[in-house]
């Protein structure tokens, strides 16, 4: 039993998306980018502009939420936030938090959405240099790893893929496996990038080495579009358009000392959702059994099966075996996770796709739909710090 | 010659941590500790994470590890790397401090050779007038 009092209080209404594409292919601008799918979003939702009084995003999204008011010429903005932090750890984080506003009666329509041309910006599969200063000097926890060489997104989480390997004989087969069904979802979405390109576990084997052991299809995709979704209180949701998609339980944070480029974490065979996972799954009143359908963030294909057995699907160093066997693969798997193709072969919208996805499987309109799907989990941006949860349901 | 090209980001010493890298520069490799509790901590931080103690020393270590984990770099991601893949990068874990762990790389050792639980020894490369990196080599 839960007792989190925002349980099932606050719903997804709307969803919006621009178009996926490979990055740098999309001519408009980022700005414009996120300005269409929020309208989108309204628009699913039967609203006006006019009704949205918020803002939710994460990882420090360039556009800010008074730019976006004035663009769309809202009347009043109530509330705008940001959560902290990089990678895609604030993906359902951006969400929690813009149900926490509408729940404490700070605003009454708040959109969370994400924004993202690798194109007219940074391609996150490049060097992490924001930070190097004058003389290409870099200071703090980065100085630890940068001039080593060690400066990208894959090879950070490459280091605890092989850890979890020596571990648990997790092998790259296994990491391919996660691959393989994202690949082969999208298959039946035509939004998805990788569409009409399906994948073999031969072919994983086949991809460049990246950083080993994370070869090229272990690692998401770089891509342009956006993505938003409108939330209100359960009790507006009930009169408005779409059937309401409920937030049942969201978690967000970190365990300890969770840095990450000094590589010191205690636990640095899991995907820092430990704590979160058993928050969530305790406000939700749900237990890992209950769960239809995940959307499991792929940034890199190791730790999505570290996600997995931090999330209770199987036992700590069992997820190299639990992804094996079509498990994670719609129809006939047991528990079906990136069903639109994901960060891996959708489109790397932060993993907000994911988000719309999730929403799309309550209301049964994914293009792999799971038969009679009631709840389904989202777990936001493994290996980051803060990550972030939701459990949504129909 | 480095292990690396030059062009990487070099360490710019901060307040927090400046004596860890003015004793690479002596060629000694020190890791910070608690001098409330004696818990070790790596990447140098301001406060203890075990009691919350700001007074901490630096503590002067032999250098022998044992790797916890360890990468080859195939795809040069960084300009710098264009010519100089592939390369070895190590996590090695350091007993004598608290087993905290510091990333470098292995410079006698070819990537295939490397293994969880192999012994290291620490080595120092003197990269330009101001810089000096803890790296690694096989133990003796």
């Amino acid at each position: 039993m839960s007792d989190w009092p925002m349980k099932d209080k606050v719903a997804i209404v709307g969803i919006g998306e621009t178009e996926y594409t490979k990055w740098g292919q999309i001519k408009r601008s980022e700005f414009q980018l996120g300005c269409e799918a929020i309208l989108k979003a309204v628009e699913d939702a039967g609203l006006s502009v006019k009704d949205i009084d918020g803002f939710a995003s994460y990882s420090g999204d360039r556009n800010e939420p008074v730019m976006i008011a004035t663009a769309l010429g809202m009347p009043q903005l109530r509330f705008s936030n940001m959560f902290w932090g990089g990678g895609g750890g604030g993906g359902s984080g951006a969400v929690h938090n813009a149900a926490m506003a509408i729940y404490s009666g700070t605003a009454n329509y708040v959109v969370a959405f994400r924004a993202l041309a690798q194109g007219q910006f940074q391609r996150f599969g490049g060097p992490i240099t924001d930070l190097v200063g004058a003389g290409n000097r870099i200071g703090g926890s980065m100085a630890y790893s940068l001039p080593y060489g060690l400066i990208s997104a894959p090879q950070m989480f490459a280091m605890q893929t092989r850890r979890h390997m020596h571990l648990y004989g997790t092998t790259s087969r296994q990491l391919g496996a996660v691959a393989v069904a994202s690949r082969k979802h999208a298959q039946r979405n035509p939004r998805a990038v990788m569409y009409g390109r399906p994948i073999t576990i031969d072919d994983h084997q086949n991809s460049r080495m990246v950083a080993d052991p994370l070869r090229l299809f272990d690692c998401c995709l770089e891509s342009d579009g956006a993505a938003a979704v409108v939330l209100t209180s359960a009790e507006r949701a009930r009169n408005l358009k779409q059937r309401p998609v409920y937030i049942m339980a969201a978690s967000q944070g970190s365990g300890p000392r969770q840095e990450l480029f000094a590589f010191n974490k205690p636990n640095f065979d899991t995907a820092n959702f430990e704590e979160v996972a058993k928050d969530l799954y305790e406000r939700a009143g749900v237990t890992p059994k209950d769960i239809d359908v995940a959307q499991i963030y792929e940034d890199f294909t190791g730790m999505v099966i570290m996600s997995i057995e931090n999330h209770g699907f199987c036992k700590r160093g069992e997820g190299g075996p639990f992804v094996e066997g079509g498990r994670i693969e719609w129809p006939d798997g047991e528990l079906p996770i990136n069903t639109s193709g994901g960060n891996l072969a959708e489109a790397y919208i932060h993993g907000f796709e994911l988000i719309t996805e999730a929403v799309r499987q309550m209301r049964g309109t994914s293009t792999c739909q799971v038969k009679d799907a009631e709840i389904c989990l989202v777990a936001s941006g493994p290996g980051v710090a803060p990550v972030s949860d939701m459990i949504v349901r129909r | 010659m480095s292990f690396l090209p030059a062009g990487l980001p070099l360490p710019q010493p901060t307040v927090d941590d400046a004596p860890f890298w003015e004793a690479a520069r002596r060629h000694e490799l020190v890791v910070q500790r608690c001098t409330e509790c004696g818990t070790f901590r790596h990447s140098p931080m301001p406060c203890c994470y075990n009691c919350q103690s700001f007074d901490h020393e630096w503590v002067k270590i032999k250098g022998n590890g044992i790797i916890f984990s360890y990468i080859n770099v195939v795809h040069p991601v960084h300009p710098a790397l264009k010519d100089r893949v592939p390369f070895n990068v190590v996590l090695v874990e350091l007993p004598e401090a608290g087993n905290v762990r510091m990333v470098g790389n292995v410079l006698d050792t070819p990537f295939e050779e490397l293994y969880v639980g192999m012994p290291v020894e620490v080595t120092f490369e003197d990269i330009d007038a101001e810089t000096t990196l803890p790296q690694w080599k096989r133990a003796s």
